[in-house]
């Protein structure tokens, strides 16, 4: 078993509208010092995923089912003040939105010190030292001083600096940031993911990364999950996925990207349609509404919804077609177009 | 208009925004959003504009389209001065020029119809249509990829790609010569960028169009543009044609830019070295006196402290404000002249 271990996870939202599918029987694992990348677009699920990890969605409106193992112990049933207990210690996050995740009337370091003698028994001064000691550890300048700042005193970077040294004041054993860099720019974004990879090797953390850029999940990840409509599409290691993808879905998002390490084209090869409502997700197959492939497998891509299933060494498309079929169409239609790029 | 005459020229424009205190507002200081920049679109070309955050280039959008007023410098459209024109006075120009916003959700009023969005430039200008204002807006929706049975709808029943398809419509409603669009594909799923980008690029070809792109994905505005401005606090800093400027940058911060941005190639990351910037983006309300990138440049020396680089033509049409310029021609001419001789 992994360090983390998620089996069949299901996240139900019962709304007026009808049940909001978000998740919908995902299983996945990772190992301490691996990331694992989970990519998808807005509405896939992989916000959420994360969030019922640590435990955020007990309590609340959502029907949650299946298994989540963290190290030996199962956390869907749980008590809420024990998942809670292990927040900090076990496991962190770190969010997208630096500002609206940071309480406002407490300095930065304030923040720091509460998280950590919750789980530490030491003085007050003994904390600081530590915040401080953290805040320098992910290059924020004049730490000594910055520690005193409210967080509306910091720039985005630094915010976002701030919050990493935040989850990362327990040494969390499992890592999960949600669109870490998506509020950033460039320049910052590369000092943010360099500074999670220095810390994850220093610390041999398990990291999970959830993202809508292809780039950051290449940059970071060892394996990575394509999400679609609440359901795993593809699963495997950063070389199998970008460089033997075997679904439309992963083929499509590559084509949509324009890149800056190819020549550029003519004209980028989109997806057509928009990502499903997960009220009404597509019957058989969710993709195939917007899957150029979808008359090759006839009625089932409509009435039946396709297994995820190995292809080879553990990498795991759900898609109906067969194996050779897929491998065709990637070797002599997909990737010539895509590497003339 | 012949070919050599700009469409849009901006000559030295500043905006400087008053920064006031006290009772009686007096002015302390100013933000010097954008300090003097000058540029010309020609006719039938698209120019991206990239930058990080409060570099000036949304407010360089701002400026041409006259939603702002400049503090100094001139711009001129179709060969007349607009830089300090009355509104009145403007409004018959605006046909001509017009702006796509990044975020669909509020750039679109949630209790009109996208028949009333979208007509809404022909009542305002009071333009008579053959058959009527709907028949008109009907036959944009199509153009733009969107149903005519639309009409009657609410921008809240759209996705988000869709919506700003809708922004795009009413901005093309009166067949504008210039169209400034900024940031109009970050908001969106990356399956859902790439359909805008090529929708952009046919309505370009069908349409006539001239574009000022302003982003700040690299990629994206390498994609579209025909020539590209990289700005940095407030001062365009190079501009040349997109392949010189993607093949060869020449400014430092350029280099740094392109190098932050994440390669979607697992491989590529680990053979990689990547020019690291120290720090965020000094405050536009006290920009680094003389070359503002010196306080995060690796090869600035004394003279960048003291004398600010002007933006000079290093080779075709490639500017570029730096005393220390990467990918520099040769200088000594005779030796390469007596080469090829």
């Amino acid at each position: 078993m992994s360090f983390l271990d998620v089996k069949d996870l299901k996240i139900h939202f019962p709304t007026d509208d009808g049940l909001v599918k978000s998740v919908d029987g995902l299983s996945f694992g990772v190992e301490r010092g691996k990331t694992l990348g989970i990519v998808g677009e807005s509405g896939s699920g992989k916000s959420v995923t994360s969030q019922s990890i640590l435990g955020l969605h007990k309590g609340g409106r959502a029907r949650l089912s299946g298994e989540i193992w963290l190290d030996g112990e199962e956390l869907i049933e749980a008590s809420t003040e024990h998942v809670r207990s292990l927040r900090g210690k076990k496991m962190a996050m770190i969010f997208q939105d630096p500002l609206s995740s940071m309480h406002p009337y407490y300095t930065v370091g304030q923040q720091i010190i509460e998280a950590y003698r919750i789980h530490n028994d030491v003085s007050k001064q003994v904390a600081r030292k530590h915040a401080i000691d953290m805040l320098g550890r992910v290059g924020i300048p004049e730490p000594a001083k910055r520690v005193d700042s409210y967080p509306h005193e910091f720039s985005g970077g630094m915010r976002q600096r701030a919050m990493i040294a935040m989850a990362l004041s327990c040494d969390p054993e499992l890592l999960i940031a949600d669109e870490p860099t998506t509020a950033l720019d460039v320049t910052v974004q590369a000092q943010i993911l360099d500074l999670m990879r220095d810390l994850q090797r220093e610390f041999n953390s398990a990291l999970i990364i959830i993202t809508h850029d292809l780039g950051v999940v290449a940059e970071l990840s060892d394996d990575i999950l394509v999400m679609y409509g609440g359901k795993c599409v593809e699963y495997g290691t950063a070389e199998d996925v970008f460089y033997r993808p075997e679904h439309p879905y992963t083929w499509g998002l590559l084509g949509s990207m324009p890149r800056l390490d190819r020549e550029p084209t003519e004209r980028l090869l989109p997806i057509k349609g928009s990502p499903p409502s997960l009220i009404n997700v597509p019957p058989g197959c969710a993709f195939h509404p917007r899957c150029p492939y979808a008359e090759r497998t006839g009625d089932r891509a409509t009435t039946e919804v396709p297994a995820l299933a190995e292809t080879e060494g553990g990498h795991l498309v759900r898609c109906h077609m067969s194996r050779e079929e897929r491998r065709g169409l990637w070797e002599n239609e997909i990737k010539p177009v895509l590497e003339t790029q | 208009m012949s070919e050599n005459e700009p469409l849009l020229s901006v000559q030295n424009m500043e905006k400087h925004f008053p920064v006031t205190k006290g009772l009686f507002k007096r002015q302390v200081g100013a933000v010097k959003a954008v300090d003097g920049i000058s540029f010309e679109v020609f006719k039938g070309e698209t120019l991206g504009l990239v930058g990080e955050s409060g570099c000036g280039k949304s407010t360089t959008g701002r400026l041409v389209t006259r939603l702002l007023e400049p503090t100094a410098g001139k711009i001129v459209f179709e060969g007349e001065d607009i830089s300090h024109m009355s509104q009145g006075r403007l409004r018959p120009l605006r046909r001509d020029m017009q702006m796509i916003f990044q975020d669909p959700y509020s750039s679109l009023n949630p209790r009109h119809t996208v028949g009333a969005i979208v007509g809404a430039p022909f009542r305002i200008q009071g333009v008579k249509t053959e058959n009527g204002v709907k028949k008109a807006v009907q036959d944009i929706l199509e153009l733009v990829g969107l149903s005519p049975e639309h009409y009657n709808r609410y921008p809240h029943e759209f996705s988000g790609g869709q919506r700003q398809r809708i922004g795009i419509a009413r901005t093309l409603a009166l067949k504008p010569k210039l169209i400034i669009a900024d940031e109009p594909v970050s908001a969106l799923d990356v399956s859902i960028q790439a359909q805008v980008v090529n929708l952009l690029e046919d309505l370009q070809k069908e349409l006539d169009l001239t574009y000022v792109v302003i982003a700040h994905d690299l990629s994206v505005v390498r994609h579209i543009s025909d020539r590209v401005a990289v700005m940095y606090l407030g001062k365009i800093v190079e501009i040349a044609d997109r392949k010189r400027l993607y093949s060869a940058p020449m400014h430092p911060y350029t280099n740094a830019l392109m190098s932050a941005v994440p390669v979607p190639d697992p491989k590529v990351r680990r053979d990689r070295e990547r020019i690291r910037l120290k720090g965020d983006v000094p405050s536009p309300l006290n920009p680094p006196p003389a070359c503002r990138f010196h306080t995060r440049c690796w090869k600035a020396q004394e003279i960048c402290k003291k004398v600010e680089p002007p933006l000079a033509e290093m080779v075709g049409g490639h500017q570029v404000a730096c005393h220390f310029p990467e990918n520099a021609p040769e200088v000594p001419t005779a030796e390469s002249a007596a080469k090829t001789g």
